[in-house]
């Protein structure tokens, strides 16, 4: 085992402790893609164990098939040691640093975000007309209550913020593990994300100890997942009828963003909840459990986006539309700003690391 | 739901891996009441099946995760070939045959199955892989035993068995802190064997067994197979012998499992406390080369043995858990690991002197050998001239133990006075001295245990009918 070295962290000390334990049994190579890779490898470098934490989707497989986990003395838990070290990558590789401790009490500082969104706007639409526009009836017209100039500068702004801060940072990451990149490495991983292929423990699913191995949180990604790409997909689409084709909001409820805003809605209400009450159920010795705070505030965050977007289109026509749109568009803005500094990394740092387990299983010899 | 002592079972099973598992399933799916017995606590429950990888199975070719075929003809070469023909030919071409249905069985009960992929194990052709290892697939079993119904108890010893004229009647337990009498219509003994019983182990070996590594958990004390042999039941199998390799000498004294081999020997010089070597390294390729060096050094002062390589050999080897020792010069060497250093430095410069040229091949028997050392090294025998130079130390690891309970075609239990008994039946390691009277095959153990358990399941089920 790795002697003490004290310029690494504690999660990276154990985390080197556990793949040298692991190489040398290689009994779960058959259940992700993190122990194929570890096979490559005779010693784990800094870079190796940031790699391998990503790739690992948690489904605690090796956990319950473990000879070694507690209480047997090699205490072998490799589920809980690379959620450790991954949160902490999160906070390693982002950009700003300043913001690094973001990831530290994140369901705090998402809350404070999510307050600070809503507020601004309640704020900022009384000081814009007065306070009755707040409660008046519009007709369902967004844009009585911001100009659709100024709604778009201010999130096109964020947005291109949060698009900046997240490439820079992936960017660091990507050249600490080296990673190489080709089509067909992209299009595996592509298909891999897709799929969640690595969510399933080799077939039985995720488990908890004792307990069955179960699809429930592949299915519950899903919803989470592609319910987020339709909402994305329904604003892209409205966007493109106001520059391209002219055609203003609101638009009907058949209408293709409409539509796909929905069924993208619907996803995000029932993916979240489902991951959530998961979540609650799930073995806690599996977990990161001092950090589990940022797995909640994402899903409260997609699911409240969901939630206040369904709330403004039922009463869009009411007196309520108003501080329903303060509402919505606080959480929404709260949401793209926290991008880069909360659980919406993780996608984005595992599709990498898939990326360049993609190619190095073509590439690499294993060692034997 | 609390576990009820009052009434008589079906199918009473003693241990609870592998072997234990499957009888267990296959009595309860003839729709018999059965209760597994498990000595050991829930986390190490199963013996030395959490410690296995993979069974060997005859099949035709067709099995998705298997290269192939393996026919039954080579399966049985290969038994007489490890055994040395010590083997009931009766069971071995049964196992043979029955081991073709274990498959679909397992993958019925819920076991999944892998390729072999990296690794040393050229096994695919007749090997089976567990997705998960031995844990894994045992973790299957036990949810499929209490989805029939099959009442497991963990932490639960037996600590008596009430047998008359080779009759069964109760087991005594000890559970959650009392003694229980659990009474049955029929026993299934599939309990292993003594491995970690060390006072056993010095009725044959003194005190080198305080030496002995035990590669499994410490609750395979063979309690149940000493019972049996109490009561007047036929015992097969050599007392004296084990299944020992040499392993990490700084793994645990129990439960070290596969994580602590060292498969360096082959690649270097093995010495002893002396810096003597004692064997040919070049002998044998796997797994034979893995399996002679357990014995080798539980024969040497204090048990110990130390493979020396060079850095031209320290990648060849699968990753150790534990790291080489490490030195720049041989002297240097021999003070890390308390060897006399002029006695390393002299056994290292014979062997280096002896060495002939040849092309190095460690996946053949190839041509590198030395000449005029009276212990040669007949292959893979290069200078170890490269710093730096490393060392592993190395102690017997005991895997299982030979003695067991003798069976007939029907997993039945032979008494001493010839007879069969009414309603014991025996499976795993308990009775795998019946086909592997000595010597090892990869996946062997899983195979006896799967197809006795089975055929145990059956008997006693029809058993406890009548």
């Amino acid at each position: 085992m790795p002697a003490t070295d004290l310029s690494r962290s504690a999660a990276l000390v154990e985390a080197d402790r556990l793949m040298t334990i692991c190489n040398a049994c290689r009994y779960c190579e058959g259940l992700c893609a993190v122990f194929p890779a570890m096979e490559m490898r005779r010693t784990f470098a800094d870079s190796d164990l940031n790699y391998l934490a990503n790739l690992c989707h948690q489904c605690g497989a090796c956990y319950s098939d473990c000879q070694y986990s507690p209480p047997h003395e090699f205490n072998v838990n490799v589920p809980a040691a690379l959620a450790t070290l991954r949160n902490d990558s999160y906070a390693k590789y982002a950009w700003p640093r300043a913001f690094a401790p973001a990831f530290a009490r994140n369901g705090l500082f998402i809350a404070l975000t999510a307050a600070a969104g809503v507020a601004a706007f309640i704020v900022g639409f009384v000081a814009w007309r007065d306070p009755a526009v707040l409660f008046a009836r519009h007709a369902g017209d967004f844009y009585k209550m911001m100009p659709h100039n100024a709604m778009v500068a201010l999130f096109g702004a964020v947005f291109i913020y949060a698009i900046a801060a997240l490439a820079l940072s992936l960017r660091a990451y990507w050249r600490d593990i080296n990673g190489e990149v080709d089509l067909r490495a992209a299009g595996e991983a592509t298909v891999d994300a897709a799929r969640l292929t690595y969510l399933g423990g080799g077939g039985g699913g995720c488990t908890s100890e004792n307990e069955m191995p179960s699809a429930q949180r592949r299915v519950f990604h899903h919803f989470t997942f592609y319910g987020f790409l339709l909402c994305f997909a329904a604003t892209s689409v409205a966007t493109i009828y106001h520059y391209a084709f002219g055609w203003r909001a609101p638009y009907a409820l058949t209408s293709l963003p409409v539509l796909l805003g929905i069924a993208g809605g619907l996803g995000l209400l029932i993916g979240p909840a489902g991951l959530f009450v998961l979540a609650q159920q799930r073995y806690a010795v599996l977990t990161d459990a001092p950090r589990r705070g940022m797995d909640t505030a994402f899903l409260a965050m997609l699911f409240l986006v969901s939630l206040t977007g369904f709330a403004l289109m039922i009463l869009r026509d009411s007196g309520a539309m108003g501080i329903l749109l303060a509402l919505h568009l606080g959480v929404v803005l709260a949401l793209f700003l926290s991008l880069p500094y909360g659980k919406f990394v993780h996608g984005l740092y595992r599709y990498l690391a898939l990326v360049k387990y993609a190619r190095e299983k073509r590439t690499a010899a294993f060692v034997d | 739901m609390p576990v009820r002592f009052d009434n008589i079972y079906d199918v009473v099973v003693a241990g609870g891996g592998n072997a234990a598992l499957c009888a267990a399933i296959t009595a309860a799916r003839a729709g018999r009441s059965v209760i597994v017995l498990e000595g050991a606590p829930a986390f190490y429950r199963g013996g030395n099946t959490r410690h296995t990888r993979n069974l060997r199975c005859a099949h035709d070719g067709i099995a998705p995760t298997m290269t192939g075929p393996y026919d039954g003809g080579e399966f049985l070469d290969d038994l007489y070939r490890v055994t040395g023909g010590e083997t009931d030919k009766a069971l071995a071409q049964l196992t043979i045959e029955r081991s073709r249905e274990l498959i679909p069985w397992m993958n019925k009960a819920g076991v999944k199955f892998q390729p072999p992929l990296g690794g040393t194990l050229s096994l695919g052709k007749t090997n089976a892989f567990f997705l998960g290892g031995g844990r894994g697939m045992l973790n299957a079993l036990y949810r499929q035993a209490e989805a029939l119904g099959v009442v497991c108890l963990s932490d639960a010893p037996v600590t008596a068995l009430s047998i008359e004229d080779g009759f069964f009647t109760a087991a005594t337990i000890q559970y959650e802190g009392l003694p229980h009498q659990v009474r049955g219509r029929t026993l299934v003994a599939a309990a292993g064997g003594f491995e970690a019983n060390i006072d056993w182990l010095k009725q044959h070996w003194g005190a080198a067994a305080d030496n002995f590594l035990i590669r499994g958990t410490p609750y395979n004390r063979g309690d149940v197979l000493k019972m049996l042999l109490a009561h007047g039941v036929k015992p097969v199998g050599d007392p004296t012998q084990m299944h020992c390799v040499g392993i990490d000498a700084r793994a645990p004294r129990f439960d070290g499992g596969i994580a602590t081999r060292l498969d360096s020997v082959v690649f270097g010089i093995m010495v002893n406390r002396a810096a003597q070597r004692f064997y040919d390294e070049g002998e044998e390729t796997w797994p034979k080369r893995y399996a002679i060096w357990g014995r080798l050094i539980a024969q040497q002062p204090e048990q110990i043995g130390y493979s020396i390589v060079d850095s031209k050999s320290i990648h060849m080897f699968m990753p150790s858990i534990f790291p080489a020792v490490q030195a720049g010069a041989i002297g240097e060497l021999a003070g890390k690991l308390q060897l006399d250093a002029a006695a390393l430095e002299k056994t290292v410069a014979d062997f280096n002197a002896a060495v002939r040229p040849g092309t190095f091949d460690h996946t053949v028997l190839d041509d590198c050998r030395t000449e005029g050392l009276a212990i040669p090294k007949s292959h893979w025998a290069r200078k170890i001239d490269t710093p730096p130079y490393y060392a592993y130390p190395l102690r017997p690891g005991i895997t299982f133990t030979y003695l067991g309970v003798r069976v007939n075609d029907e997993s039945r239990m032979v008494l001493a006075n010839g007879k069969t008994s009414g309603n014991m039946f025996a499976a795993g390691e308990i009775m795998a001295g019946n086909v592997l009277g000595k010597g090892y095959l990869a996946g062997i153990g899983m195979t006896i245990g799967a197809v006795f358990g089975r055929i145990a399941g059956e008997g006693a089920a029809k058993n406890a009918r009548n």
